[in-house]
């Protein structure tokens, strides 16, 4: 009697990456290399202000002293940064319609199923009357290609754009709150990030609107041998609220590609953001080779008396994901949330987590995280709670869960607990568990087949982090989940 | 022709001969109950026919309507109307009991060519059979087996066999960890669920739950093999004699 009728991991660890394609089209790209003439020449290509490119050369200076963090739980072999181009973008000038963009282009985003003609919904999503379309940033290698809805946006008085316009038309908000969040030097990365960002989206919600849409940005890299640094800043100003997509994707290419991006969030008294992320970065292939260094920092600030900042991330890409979306809860009543999927198959790695920062007083923060390992991957959850002084009632509550699949992954959980104060009440829940063959047999022996059963239970595992998910994305992530595992049943 | 066909089944566990020639045959329309003391085999047949890794036929055969159970994967067996109900259903956090049911359901669909159901034919159905089972309408939107207690979980797997309606049902000690109440649920869900077209292997301890279903043949099962066969009234016989007289030493 044939046993051993599972199919062993090798077989089935052929993940197909659907979004692998580069798109050939000429670009303009600056030579490698990063030096104060670099940084002055992508300021002058974006036409920027003075105080910018000032701003931007400060940054550099304070990059240049400092060194590459390496205390996260991932291995690489040093980057060299004066190998790395920091601007490309499609040839020609800044198309002012969808109709100037080049077809090329606008395949690029069809076959990668991201709408960029305003009547269409994001593929994948049944058409729906009811369901309000999603407005759509799309940013190629160093600049944004399109912007959707712009107008119907402006009717609410959103404002949406790519930062670079938003230096022009909106200066006193950019000058105002860039770099309040994450400040020029507070990491390696997000110091890079602020000499050479290239970009990134602008969002500003005014007092008391609700944005009548989701807003989406579409980060793709394509050209080779350069890193993607983008910028968003997202300020929901009182009262207001704003749901946030981003998701992204890259050519397969054999050598690694640096993304080093930073995010920053302002919610005023009374506002929510939410910002949704799927992550679908190229992974590198199933020996390890090739992939997306993603070394990002995200960071929003509840400023406001009980504003509101949530954070969702599923996270199936890059070769070395290390990213912490934090909130810093200043204003009194504000709550901070972040809700995580992290999946590692093959050779990947991920130290992924958050950092909630209780300042105010009655700040309250939710933890979830989920931790996919299988293949030879290894997941790390890295969070760190801390209490300040001032805040009075501060609430934690941390849940961490890890599920393997195999036995040559490896999940590790590293949260640190800072509390000031007596009356904080921080509480942590961890476990870890496998995708066990009593599961699987079961599965089967209801005649679901094992590739099939495998995803149905990680997606069970995951199914606090999805309902949080727009949905939208909550299709999209399930499904990226179903690519990235297969051949994880072992 | 037998739906199920056992002949010499020698299965070892970690190299370890456990059934040791065992010849069994059950018919359509047939209730089979297998009694015997602990370690004498009978999960060992059940997770055999079903496909479990670790279960390995050494020597024999069992065919399921003509078909070598070897050549056949454990999804396959399902598909080809074979159910196991567990002696110990094991749990799946956050996947529901409906959409695993779903799921399954629509696997057997998509083998025999046919549509997906929608989600209101699906759970017009599952709605019914939970309540032919005095099962709570919440239990379905649970997570599979998640905190249910035993009870429960027994129930679920009939509820399972139920929505999948094999041919040959095995069910590994579905009576056992019930009260009273539960056990007549549960063997009427069984009595509700026979046909003359499909057939129940019901493994068990106790005469108990055969004073609610009534076998066609009781086997006695000693060290891997068949030492007694007859009627229900080699249940009450052993109720009585225990399976000591039937050890030959």
């Amino acid at each position: 009697m044939t046993t051993d009728t599972t199919p062993t991991p090798k077989d089935l660890v052929q993940r197909e990456y659907e979004a692998g394609f580069v798109t050939d089209i000429d670009s303009v790209t600056l030579p490698p290399g990063l030096s104060e003439s670099i940084v002055r020449r992508i300021s002058a290509i974006n036409s920027e202000p003075d105080w910018l490119t000032e701003w931007r050369l400060d940054a550099f200076r304070r990059w240049s002293a400092m060194k590459e963090p390496r205390w996260a739980h991932v291995k690489f072999p040093p980057i060299d940064y004066q190998a790395i181009s920091y601007f490309s973008a499609p040839k020609g000038d800044k198309p002012k319609s969808l109709d100037e963009v080049d077809p090329e282009l606008l395949r690029t985003y069809e076959k990668l199923g991201i709408p960029l003609h305003e009547q269409k919904a994001l593929a994948g999503v049944e058409e729906d009357p009811e369901q309000s379309p999603v407005a759509v940033d799309a940013v190629f290698d160093s600049v944004s290609i399109t912007t959707t809805f712009k107008g119907t946006l402006r009717e609410h008085g959103v404002v949406f754009c790519s930062i670079s316009e938003a230096v022009r038309t909106h200066p006193e908000l950019v000058k105002k709150y860039m770099g309040s969040v994450v400040p020029k030097s507070d990491n390696f990365y997000a110091a890079l990030n602020s000499a050479v960002f290239s970009d990134g989206t602008f969002v500003y919600v005014p007092e008391g609107v609700r944005c009548p849409m989701e807003l989406l940005t579409y980060f793709r890299i394509n050209a080779a041998n350069t890193g993607q640094f983008e910028r968003t800043l997202i300020i929901a100003d009182k009262g207001s609220y704003v749901s946030y997509l981003e998701g992204c994707t890259a050519p397969m290419r054999d050598e690694n590609q640096l993304h080093a991006a930073v995010v920053e969030l302002i919610a005023l008294d009374d506002a929510k953001i939410k910002y949704s992320t799927v992550q679908n970065w190229y992974p590198g292939d199933e020996s390890g080779e090739g992939g997306i260094y993603n070394f990002v920092t995200k960071r929003g600030s509840c400023r406001g008396a009980r504003s509101h900042i949530s954070w969702t991330q599923v996270e199936t890409g890059s070769a070395i994901t290390w990213k912490y979306p934090s909130v810093l809860l200043r204003g009194d009543g504000s709550k901070g949330e972040f809700y995580s999927v992290a999946l590692t198959n093959n050779f990947q790695q991920a130290d992924t987590g958050t950092k909630m920062t209780h300042i105010g007083r009655n700040t309250t923060s939710t933890i979830v995280s989920k931790g996919i390992s299988a293949g030879q991957s290894s997941n790390a959850y890295r969070g760190l709670v801390r209490m300040n002084p001032g805040a009075k009632n501060a609430r934690n509550h941390t849940q961490c869960d890890s599920l393997l699949i195999g036995s040559k992954c490896a999940a590790h959980t590293f949260p640190y607990i800072e509390s000031r104060r007596q009356d904080a009440v921080v509480e942590h829940e961890a476990t870890t568990t496998k995708v066990s063959d009593d599961q699987l047999f079961l599965c089967r022996q209801r005649g679901i087949a094992p590739e099939k059963a495998v995803s149905m239970i990680v997606n069970g595992f995951c199914r606090e982090v999805f309902r949080e998910l727009p949905m939208e994305f909550a299709v999209e992530a399930s499904k990226l989940l179903e690519v990235s595992l297969e051949g994880a049943v072992g | 022709m037998s739906l199920l066909d056992i002949s010499r089944l020698v299965v070892s566990v970690d190299d370890k001969e456990i059934l040791k020639g065992l010849d069994l045959q059950v018919n359509p329309g047939e209730v089979h109950a297998i009694m015997g003391p602990n370690g004498s085999g009978k999960s060992t047949l059940t997770n055999a026919l079903a496909g479990r890794d670790g279960y390995t036929i050494k020597h024999g055969q069992a065919l399921f309507d003509s078909t070598d159970l070897t050549e056949l994967e454990p999804e396959e067996r399902s598909h080809a109307g074979l159910f196991l109900a567990f002696q110990y259903p094991v749990e799946i956090p956050g996947v529901t009991n409906m959409e695993f049911l779903k799921t399954s359901v629509d696997s057997h669909r998509e083998i025999k060519g046919l549509q997906e159901l929608t989600a209101v034919e699906f759970m017009r159905n599952l709605r019914n059979l939970a309540k032919r089972l005095e099962l709570n309408p919440d239990f379905l939107k649970r997570g599979v087996n998640e905190s249910f207690s035993g009870g429960e979980k027994k129930r679920n797997e009939i509820l399972q066999m139920l929505c999948l309606n094999p041919r040959l049902a095995l069910l590994d000690e579905t009576d056992s960890g019930l009260d009273i109440d539960a056990l007549q649920i549960v063997a009427k869900g069984i009595n509700e669920f026979r046909t003359s077209t499909n057939a129940v292997v019901l493994v068990t301890h106790y005469q108990r739950l055969l004073n609610y279903i009534t076998p066609d043949f009781v086997h006695v099962l000693i060290e891997g093999r068949i030492a007694k066969s007859g009627d229900a009234t080699l249940a009450l016989e052993l109720e009585t004699k225990g399976y000591g007289w039937l050890n030959g030493s």
